[in-house]
């Protein structure tokens, strides 16, 4: 297959609008998490969230209007305007603009939701039972399904090779970094533009989520400590909401017009649980398999892996997570770096994963692993290093990013500096 | 400017996103405004909530510009 680097990236994360003001932050040790207060939550369990910092757009808050036009807006979920502003900032710091029909044909978009416009969808609901079915907008469909993420950019910057969309739950973002990378190895684009984009901070959600057991409920007081991955008193998630886009290339194509390069997709791998809807398998078997298959995909060794960027969402799962490392690394688990950045932003469910993998590819260009907020009494004895508290300056040539997903989806990327 | 007319402008200003200028009794939401075939079936459904008249499917087809919405209003309402 060809090689595919990575030469833009685009994220509004709870941190910031941007890659660099969030990743700072992120190195800083900022905690996004708080209080909900823009809807009701006095009568649902978990009343906290990592929002996005709206603003008028300085100082790295998120000003939906810098992205798509108000009317344009109202036509559709936030998961799409987070979307179409991360694919806009990834394509710039990509300089990739494609003018010529050659160009555009060869440049493909994958942008991926885990659940797409639920609270629109509430809406339309209600209009319908109100209202009946001739006061539906005609933007109902269009500005609710998940592929219109993909839509929207394609349309917003002439793409027009492969337009596709993943959907698996909390991989949504890895597989969509992995299907597009190999979509650009096996020839079908020589670009693509690919991530994950969610919107979930809603009543419904807060409510559907906590009905399954899996957000955390005993932090509600203090929000900043709510997500602790790994530590004995985690709970369960805090929800994020944002966008990770990043523009994936063929090695050649890249370096024929001189694009920078941030690292090189060597590796993706996926499983099934086939276990359980919601939990993972307890021996960590699929977790295990898939970190696997995606090292030989990249033809290296479990001793190759410096940092981890751990799915960790600070549920009971994070221990079975961490087990199925230890089972890969071996006796090398005292040289890894495993962090949980969901300690920080909350988890971006569909979002995640792209969000994820940007963040290691910045621990790989800055040689340093973010931190694990929060870890103040780790549940497990480990021999891996999981960057309590603080960042941690290491030497870091390949990260793999690490997502699983309801319904027992697993996805595992490895990402690699770049050499020649 | 007739009541319904200034109303049916600012219906038009706010979901089009268009400058007020534009909005004239001759402007075709298509052609001049920027709309699409869904922006319209939009407007003819606010045009709907805001009278409180009913605008049939093959009526709305034949509302081309502001200034067809008026008449129909107009009429629906005499």
């Amino acid at each position: 297959m060809r090689r595919v680097v990575i030469t833009g990236t685009g994220m509004v994360s709870p941190l910031g609008c941007g890659t660099e003001v969030s990743w700072a932050r992120l190195l800083d040790g900022h905690n996004a998490a708080r209080q909900v207060t823009e809807f009701q939550v006095d009568d649902l369990p978990a009343k906290i969230a990592c929002r996005l910092p709206f603003g008028d757009g300085s100082e790295g808050t998120f000003n939906p209007d810098d992205w798509m036009e108000p009317k344009e807006q109202r036509k559709v979920d936030d998961f799409i305007i987070y979307a179409m502003a991360a694919s806009e900032m990834a394509l710039k710091d990509a300089d990739w603009h494609p003018k010529t029909d050659e160009d555009q044909i060869a440049t493909g978009v994958m942008i991926g939701s885990g659940i797409g416009g639920l609270e629109g969808i509430v809406e339309g609901g209600i209009t319908l039972r109100d209202r009946g079915p001739r006061r539906l907008s005609p933007f109902f469909i269009p500005g609710r399904l998940i592929n219109l993420a993909s839509g929207q950019v394609s349309i917003r910057h002439k793409l027009r090779g492969p337009n596709h969309s993943v959907v698996t739950a909390c991989s949504t973002g890895a597989h969509a970094i992995g299907d597009a990378a190999r979509l650009i190895g096996l020839g079908d684009a020589d670009v693509m533009v690919a991530g994950g984009t969610e919107s979930p901070i809603s009543r419904i959600a807060l409510a559907g989520f906590a009905a399954c057991k899996a957000l955390s409920t005993r932090h509600n007081d203090d929000p900043k400590k709510a997500s602790r991955p790994y530590d004995k008193d985690r709970d369960g998630f805090v929800m994020g909401e944002g966008a990770g886009i990043v523009v994936l290339e063929e090695l050649e194509h890249a370096l024929a017009r001189g694009a920078r390069i941030y690292a090189e997709v060597v590796g993706y791998g996926m499983s099934g649980d086939a276990y359980h809807i919601t939990a993972p398998s307890e021996d960590g078997d699929g977790a295990y398999r898939c970190m696997k298959m995606a090292l030989k995909r990249a033809g290296l060794e479990p001793s190759d892996i410096d940092y981890i960027n751990a799915h960790g969402t600070s549920t009971m799962a994070d221990t079975i997570e961490l087990g199925a490392v230890e089972r890969l690394l071996g006796d090398h688990a005292g040289n890894v770096s495993m962090s949980s950045t969901k300690s920080a932003i909350g988890h971006l469910l569909g979002a995640a994963g792209a969000v994820e993998a940007i963040f290691c590819i910045l621990a790989i260009r800055d040689n340093i692993a973010p931190p694990t907020l929060n870890l103040d009494n780790p549940s497990v004895e480990t021999k891996i290093d999981l960057v309590p508290h603080a960042a941690r300056k290491r030497k870091i040539d390949v990260a793999l990013s690490n997502s699983f997903g309801f319904g027992g989806t697993n996805a595992s990327l490895v990402l690699r500096r770049y050499e020649n | 400017m007739s009541d319904v007319a200034e109303r049916v402008k600012k219906i038009v200003i706010d979901h089009l996103g268009v400058d007020a200028e534009k909005v004239t009794e001759g402007a075709s939401f298509i052609d001049d405004l920027g709309a699409d075939s869904l922006d319209t079936v939009e407007l003819v459904m606010a045009f709907e909530e805001e009278f409180g008249v009913e605008i049939p499917d093959d009526a709305a087809d034949s509302i081309l510009t502001v200034g067809d919405a008026v008449k129909f209003i107009e009429k629906a309402q005499a």
